[in-house]
């Protein structure tokens, strides 16, 4: 009996030629494509920039030029301000919805999540694109006001203002929120929102005691999909942003682009990878508060 | 009393849901209603029906080039990143060695980090090695972005195989090789399938991170950048984009409905509840990490 409990101890047979070829493709994405990559980021950003691969010598100039150049701070605070308005508008949207799919969808869930999920999977190209006909001078919803008798002139505030960058990016990553909610709000125990009916809370109460405080993990994990890709973006600054909306991302294209100095565009990604560091340790802190059950 | 009332507030809940999707899906569908305008313009009121803007997309050389460009990075990317999601979520789940839990974790990585700075690192490295900005770095470039959805795809998956399948065939004498291509493999096949469409549908639409690794032959997506300039091409963009838009909702559709009816299919179930919590657990693993 023992000898047949050891031979079947995982591993006790696995062959290593298997174990070898089964790690192997894994291994070099990762360590060579991610993390050697994100090393050579970081390695560049200490570098001066002489017009070569990886510059020359060692500095923290560049650091020192992000950190007392107000034009960075300026782009930096802008990123993050859209991007945490985006991330707000995203979740507060998202979580009605996510809370119909979880408590009242019934038998239309399936094909509710499968709607929701859709356009996660279509350009996100298409989609900034469809924003920029809708805000356009002469485009949808100038034409249409005009058409319906509200205003009689086409108005330019609609495109190139950071408002535009923030509808936009709100609208395209919008699928991104709705699921972890979703989870988080199915996961809870039907018991507990039992109990607490049963113990005279008001639908609202236990929605503000119970549902809410055991919803915050996917709260958080909507919030942290939808930050990450919005505080680097330059696509949409780029198409319905205009001047005024220049993000950090538009700045690090540049910087590998027409300025042409990439280890100054390497510091200023390693100062982003810095900033969302930081978010996420903040979201791990206040998810453990919440009592994390991811 | 109080049932009534929470069937009153789904139902205004059920009327903020249809304005929610109208809200997610009308932007989009405004591309295919203006492809057909006869108009250069995006704007109301319509000027009649036309075809005549995806006349212009035959026998422009330029596109089909990029047509092909992407169609050959797609298949190829999905490919490996299909492969290196099997892999790395197997070996993470059965491998039982920090090594393959720690490839397993950076493979999601790319999630927590924004699409430019892939790009730019990846910018840096094929440079290093003499690839310089190429089709092959665009596919290298497309594995990394699909990585994390098929990892997750297949882990949920592989997970949701019952272990006593895996363990019986280990005990009746097949080896993990065998073990691996003639049981697990098949019964996570429908997973594979829709992996390797997003994965594909991932690489065929992926814009920010291209842009820093296409040499001199665009794909798609950059053609349609390209020409984002010139106010002339903007209907022979809303044609092509409509092409895209519906070939991707129906690969996309595809996918979901395989990695759906996959997970049902050989989820156990003594109860219904197991079976949900067994999808739950797949989707939880997908948006927590």
């Amino acid at each position: 009996m023992s000898t047949i409990v050891a031979a079947h101890a995982p591993g006790a047979r696995s062959s290593s030629g298997f174990r070898v070829a089964m790690l192997l493709p894994g291994a070099l994405v990762t360590f060579l494509l991610i993390l050697f990559a994100l090393g050579l980021v970081l390695f560049l950003a200490f570098r001066n920039n002489d017009g070569s691969l990886l510059g020359t010598g060692f500095s923290l100039a560049n650091f020192a030029t992000v950190l007392s150049d107000p034009l960075y701070w300026t782009v930096t605070l802008r990123s993050l301000i859209i991007a945490a308005l985006v991330t707000l508008a995203t979740v507060v949207t998202a979580y009605p919805v996510a809370y119909y799919l979880a408590f009242h969808a019934g038998r239309r869930r399936g094909l509710l999540l499968f709607l929701v999920t859709l356009p996660f999977w279509t350009s996100y190209l298409l989609r900034v694109f469809a924003w920029k006909i809708v805000l356009a001078y002469n485009g949808v919803l100038n034409s249409a006001l005009i058409e319906s008798g509200i205003w009689s002139e086409p108005t330019l505030a609609f495109l190139n203002t950071p408002a535009a960058v923030v509808v936009t990016l709100a609208h395209a990553y919008a699928p991104f929120a709705i699921l972890p909610i979703y989870v988080a709000l199915d996961t809870i125990p039907k018991s507990l929102i039992e109990a607490a009916s049963d113990l005279g809370a008001r639908p609202f109460t236990s929605f503000r005691r119970v549902v809410l405080p055991n919803s915050m993990p996917g709260v958080l994990a909507a919030a942290l999909v939808v930050f990450v890709p919005t505080v680097g973006d330059y696509v949409t600054p780029a198409l319905v942003g205009g001047p005024a909306s220049t993000m950090i991302g538009t700045l690090i294209q540049a910087e590998f682009g027409k300025a042409n100095d990439w280890p100054f565009g390497a510091a200023l990604a390693v100062a982003v990878m810095l900033v969302i560091l930081a978010v996420v340790l903040v979201a791990r802190f206040t998810d453990r508060r919440f009592g994390s059950r991811t | 009393m109080s049932i009534a009332h929470t069937q009153g507030g789904g139902r205004w809940l059920g009327l903020y849901v249809i304005a929610y999707l109208v809200f997610l899906y009308l932007p989009v569908l405004l591309i295919p209603l203006f492809s057909f305008n006869n108009s250069i313009q995006a704007a109301f009121p319509l000027q009649g029906f036309t075809l005549q803007w995806y006349a212009t997309l035959y026998g422009n050389t330029v596109l089909s080039g990029a047509l092909v460009n992407s169609l050959v990075i797609a298949t190829i990317a999905a490919t490996g990143a299909t492969l290196c999601g099997i892999t790395v979520s197997y070996m993470d789940l059965y491998g039982r060695s920090p090594l393959a839990a720690t490839i397993s974790a950076v493979a999601r990585l790319p999630i927590l980090i924004p699409g430019v700075i892939v790009g730019i690192s990846l910018l840096i490295l094929i440079n290093l090695i003499g690839l310089g900005p190429s089709r092959i770095a665009i596919v290298l470039g497309h594995i990394l972005v699909a990585l994390p959805t098929t990892v997750v795809i297949m882990r949920s998956r592989f997970a949701a195989i019952p272990k006593t399948i895996r363990e019986a065939a280990l005990d009746l004498g097949a080896s993990d090789w065998t073990t691996f291509r003639r049981v697990m493999l098949p019964l996570s096949l429908p997973a594979i399938v829709s992996a390797f469409m997003l994965a594909f549908l991932i690489s065929f639409d992926e814009f920010i991170v291209v842009f820093f690794l296409a040499g001199t032959e665009p794909t798609l997506p950059l053609y349609i950048w390209s020409q984002l300039r010139f106010p002339k091409s903007l209907p022979t963009v809303m044609a092509l984009g409509t092409s895209i838009l519906a070939a991707s909702f129906v690969i996309a559709a595809i996918a979901e409905i395989l990695r759906h009816r996959g997970l049902s299919a050989t989820a156990p179930r003594p109860t219904d509840q197991s079976q949900a919590k067994q999808t739950k657990r797949g989707e939880l693993q997908w948006h927590s990490t």
